[in-house]
């Protein structure tokens, strides 16, 4: 495939992708790899799962991670570069237009009667968004995550202690049982 | 110098949210509203909503509204690129190890680490919303009587409709969008 059809072709899909999706990343995502695994059949299914945990690991909205990796893996940094310009390009048109128009209506009657309706389906989206993710870690029934979890809950609302050393600490907490982990497995492996 | 102090916000948004748009949120109420001062409790709702309704990863929503609404079109950008930033790096750094080793079992590990506390931060951020949308106000401590009854319903509503018919968060927030218009208008 000649280069610049690459290139086009890749902008064009992610530019789409985030300009027509609606629900964030965790919607975006599994088009993303419907386009590239089914479609344009440039990546393998394995493979892509495999992005798409590597873009979940790494901070960042997901979205944009899955289409650096796409890019990157597809036309190495060149490529990572056009699929995050096709990524954020929509949002930054569209929300740039909106905060216009927010500014010019909030203060209407009517549109502060219908964010105010709207602030409280928010609140409900973000009650179901923590307790569906708060049940994944207490269905793996695992000790050290639970308490990580209530911990950090008592710490962040009630001490206020700052985000950053709280991630700190847990990914000490992780970094900790992974290498236990991996010490144990390579013991085990010595015995036999 | 407002748009280097935007942008270096942004920057820390991006570098330390970990498992997608909502884990920027406790990270955007600790920069922009308490930090800065650059945004309310209601601002930061809006933003949220707004950034819901609309197509497109939602921490880049977030960051291309908020950042107009804090230095106009050229904040909007610097806050966009801001949060991009981190990304661009580090993916691609990790991307190279991957396709290197084809393995990130430490990186992973740390990660495995990092969700317990990410989930009790969105659920902090939670509180703030939760309690601004049913006080109006996020402070403690709040007295009973100021509590918004619509606003308990509503929120009722919605998630009922989420965990009995697995509504999308699109469709609650025009559901309740549409109810406050008309029942506060009425009101």
């Amino acid at each position: 495939m000649e280069k610049k059809e690459l290139y086009l072709t890749l902008f064009r899909s992610t530019f789409f992708l985030s300009m027509f999706t609606f629900g964030g990343g965790y919607v975006i995502v599994p088009l993303m790899e419907k386009k590239f695994v089914n479609e344009l059949g440039w990546i393998n299914e394995d493979e892509m799962l495999n992005l798409i945990a590597l873009g979940q690991s790494a901070p960042g909205p997901i979205a944009v991670n899955t289409s650096i990796l796409i890019g990157y893996r597809m036309a190495g940094v060149p490529g990572a570069m056009i699929t995050v310009l096709g990524t954020i390009l929509p949002p930054l048109g569209i929300m740039t237009v909106l905060a216009y128009v927010y500014l010019a209506v909030r203060d209407n009657a009517i549109v502060n009667n219908v964010l105010l309706g709207m602030q409280a389906g928010v609140a409900a989206i973000i009650v179901n968004v923590v307790y569906n993710m708060a049940m994944r870690i207490i269905k793996q029934k695992k000790i050290i995550p639970i308490l990580v979890m209530i911990a950090a809950l008592i710490a962040g609302i009630i001490f206020q202690v700052n985000i950053l050393w709280l991630l700190l600490v847990s990914a000490l907490i992780g970094l900790a049982m992974t290498l236990y982990n991996l010490k144990m497995k390579k013991d085990e492996g010595d015995i036999k | 110098m407002i748009f280097l102090s935007l942008f270096l916000s942004f920057f820390q948004i991006g570098l330390f949210s970990f498992g997608g748009g909502y884990a920027a949120l406790p990270l955007i109420e600790q920069e922009l509203i308490h930090a800065q001062g650059w945004i309310t409790n209601q601002q930061f709702i809006d933003i949220l909503t707004l950034s819901e309704m609309t197509p497109g990863p939602i921490a880049i929503n977030a960051a291309t509204f908020s950042g107009n609404q804090i230095a106009g079109v050229f904040g909007g950008i610097i806050a966009t690129v801001g949060v991009t930033l981190p990304s661009v790096i580090i993916v691609q750094i990790m991307a190279y190890f991957y396709f290197k080793y084809q393995n990130l079992t430490v990186v992973q590990g740390i990660i495995q680490g990092l969700r317990p506390a990410v989930v009790a931060l969105i659920a902090s951020a939670g509180v703030t919303i939760f309690m601004t949308a049913m006080f109006g106000r996020s402070s403690w401590p709040v007295d009973i009587a100021e509590i918004n009854w619509i606003s308990v319903v509503f929120f009722a509503v919605g998630l009922f409709l989420m965990r009995k018919y697995k509504a999308s968060p699109i469709q609650v927030i025009l559901i309740t969008g549409l109810a406050g218009g008309i029942v506060y208008s009425l009101l």
